[in-house]
């Protein structure tokens, strides 16, 4: 299948300060991918990039084959939400949803009936005549979103679409705006800095690092298989093994340790639990081993009591689940 | 507490006396023309005269234009600057600060020897070219409050994101400022209509000096003649300008509560 979204060798500088170096990527129609990274890593700037907000020092972008690396974003027939919303505050929300397809000229009966599906897709149907600031902010960005896709655009673009929302909402929009876009097939950027807003719904993930494309790959991948130490560290949660007995840049993630031998367990750690918290499903015990600190991850069990602090406790694992860090 | 409210009741009668008394004295005054009765024949006097008619709905005119050409220039000028050209602020602010310090009749002054009737563009060679200057004077008048107004408007909202907003959506620049900017501002930009309408209505040096038949000429004229007249004019031209202050407050109570205010 040919590429549907493709960046080329994308750079951009602001005067002599290069946020974005050199990145390439392809993806097909109807993926959800996101760009993950800490602050600053060039992530949103790529975004803005393909939205056409920023100009590219260099590099290409092309959407379905069509070169769009400088058309003005309002002849790119795309999709975004943003961060704060954005919603047109003099327009009701019928009137918000309706702009892109008034402004390329839709019919008023048929503007009107693809409003109302857009409301139903978003479950806020009757909506038509609130205005936004009637609304609370979950509801205004289910109509940013509803606003973006009304007027079918080829890429849906979502800015950190969550981050003003409380955690509660973040959880059950992240998972409308997934059923949404697969139901649609509609082809999704999604800018965050959440690694786990990013697993949970993403078919691939791009993780950027200081202008750099780190990794790209499925959720399973990038958590199983990091490329580099900072992909590691910042995916998930992990250990670093004592030199000692593993050599240097050895780590574990910490579901991968347990108390008792395993089938496929075939090395033995000794150590003291220091701190044990109790997280409900999983309990994260902290074992003390000859001065490494190392995290493991339980599941909760009805028959069991945790462990003590104090205790002396064998850790066991596979050989094969150790990540060997580059640089 | 008693003698704390009794001498903040002081200061607030001895003030309101101080701006009241006069207004009341000259409406009093105004009402004295018929001997020994109290009437309104000064103001029968000044609607019966023709020029009054006349030079207000002629400034009236030249108010309206002022206001639209000045709402043309300034949220465009406001909008791209907030925009794009950030670091042009201060420079913006200074401008427009001018035409508070150079007086009017410096303006007009300098309008006369660029565009008299023997330079290059002799706008007040003719009539329309005359008026089209006094608009033009009036825009720079005006500009300092029309400035504030449209920037303070744009302040409340946040333009940057909504022009992308509506940019992605596959608007160009011109449906921006008139279908998003424009109508958040509205409120501002009429506080600031208003504004430059009460200095249009009142105002006499420019007017006089490119000897066009405006309102604040017409005022001066018949201070300077009539006795009882000037008394009357002072009070509508009172109202008229209060009238103008007071719609800037009830539109913006009208307005949705999403518009931009200045207040």
């Amino acid at each position: 299948m040919a590429a549907f979204l493709e960046v080329q060798n994308l750079v951009k500088s602001f005067g002599t300060n290069t946020v974005v170096k050199g990145v390439n990527f392809a993806f097909e129609k109807g993926e959800f991918i996101s760009l993950l990274g800490p602050s600053g890593c060039g992530k949103t700037t790529i975004l803005r990039m393909i939205a056409g907000f920023e100009r590219p020092t260099s590099g290409a972008i092309r959407v379905d084959g069509d070169e769009i690396t400088h058309l003005k974003p309002n002849q790119r027939k795309l999709g975004m939400v943003f961060q704060a919303y954005a919603l047109f505050p003099n327009l009701t929300v019928g009137d918000n949803i309706a702009f892109g397809l008034k402004i390329a000229g839709m019919p008023a009966d048929q503007r009107r009936a693809r409003v109302e599906e857009m409301l139903r897709l978003i479950g806020l149907p009757g909506f038509e005549k609130r205005f936004p600031y009637e609304m609370s902010g979950g509801q205004q960005q289910r109509v940013a979103l509803a606003r973006a896709i009304a007027p079918k655009p080829r890429l849906l673009l979502l800015d950190e679409p969550l981050s003003a929302l409380d955690a509660k909402i973040r959880v059950s929009l992240r998972e409308e705006i997934r059923a949404i876009q697969q139901d649609l097939g509609i082809t999704t950027v999604f800018v965050t800095h959440d690694q786990e807003e990013a697993m949970s719904i993403s078919d691939r993930i791009v993780v950027m690092n200081a202008g750099n494309l780190d990794q790209m790959g499925s959720p399973h991948e990038i958590y199983n298989r990091p490329s580099t130490r900072f992909v590691a560290t910042f995916v998930g949660q992990l250990n670093t093994l004592p030199e000692a007995s593993f050599g240097p840049n050895r780590a574990i993630r910490p579901e991968l340790i347990s108390l008792a031998p395993r089938p496929e367990t075939d090395t033995t750690l000794t150590g003291t639990i220091s701190d044990v918290g109790f997280l409900g499903s999983v309990v994260r015990l902290r074992v003390d081993v000859s001065g490494t600190p190392i995290n493991i991850d339980t599941f909760n069990s009805h028959a069991t009591t945790p462990p003590q602090r104090g205790d002396t406790v064998t850790l066991h694992l596979a050989a094969k689940d150790v990540l060997t860090l580059g640089a | 507490m008693k003698s704390q409210k009794f001498w903040a009741w002081l200061i607030f009668v001895l003030g309101a006396a101080y701006f009241i008394i006069p207004l009341a004295a000259t409406f009093e005054f105004s009402l004295r023309m018929r001997r020994g009765e109290y009437s309104f024949d000064a103001y029968a006097s000044v609607f019966a005269d023709p020029y009054f008619a006349s030079s207000f709905a002629y400034s009236v005119i030249v108010g309206l234009f002022t206001i639209v050409v000045g709402i043309l220039v300034v949220v465009p000028a406001v909008y791209f600057v907030r925009l794009r050209m950030p670091w042009l602020r201060p420079f913006m602010e200074f401008v427009t600060l001018l035409p508070l310090v150079i007086p009017a009749l410096v303006l007009v002054y300098g309008y006369i020897r660029l565009y008299g009737s023997s330079s290059f563009i002799p706008f007040t060679g003719s009539v329309l070219g005359t008026d089209i200057l006094l608009t033009c004077a009036y825009v720079t008048l005006a500009l300092p409050y029309m400035y504030r107004a449209v920037d303070n408007g744009m302040r409340t909202i946040d333009i940057g994101t909504l022009t992308e907003a509506a940019q992605i959506a596959g608007a160009n620049q011109l449906q921006i400022i008139g279908q998003i900017i424009l109508p958040n501002i509205l409120v501002a930009i009429l506080s600031g209509a208003f504004l430059t309408f009460a200095i249009v209505i009142g105002e006499f040096t420019i007017a006089s000096l490119l000897n066009r038949p405006a309102f604040g000429p017409y005022l001066v004229g018949i201070g300077t003649n009539r006795a009882y007249e000037p008394a009357a004019l002072a009070i509508i031209s009172f109202i008229i300008t209060w009238g103008a202050m007071g719609m800037i407050n009830v539109l913006g109570r009208f307005a949705p509560r999403t518009s931009a205010r200045t207040d």
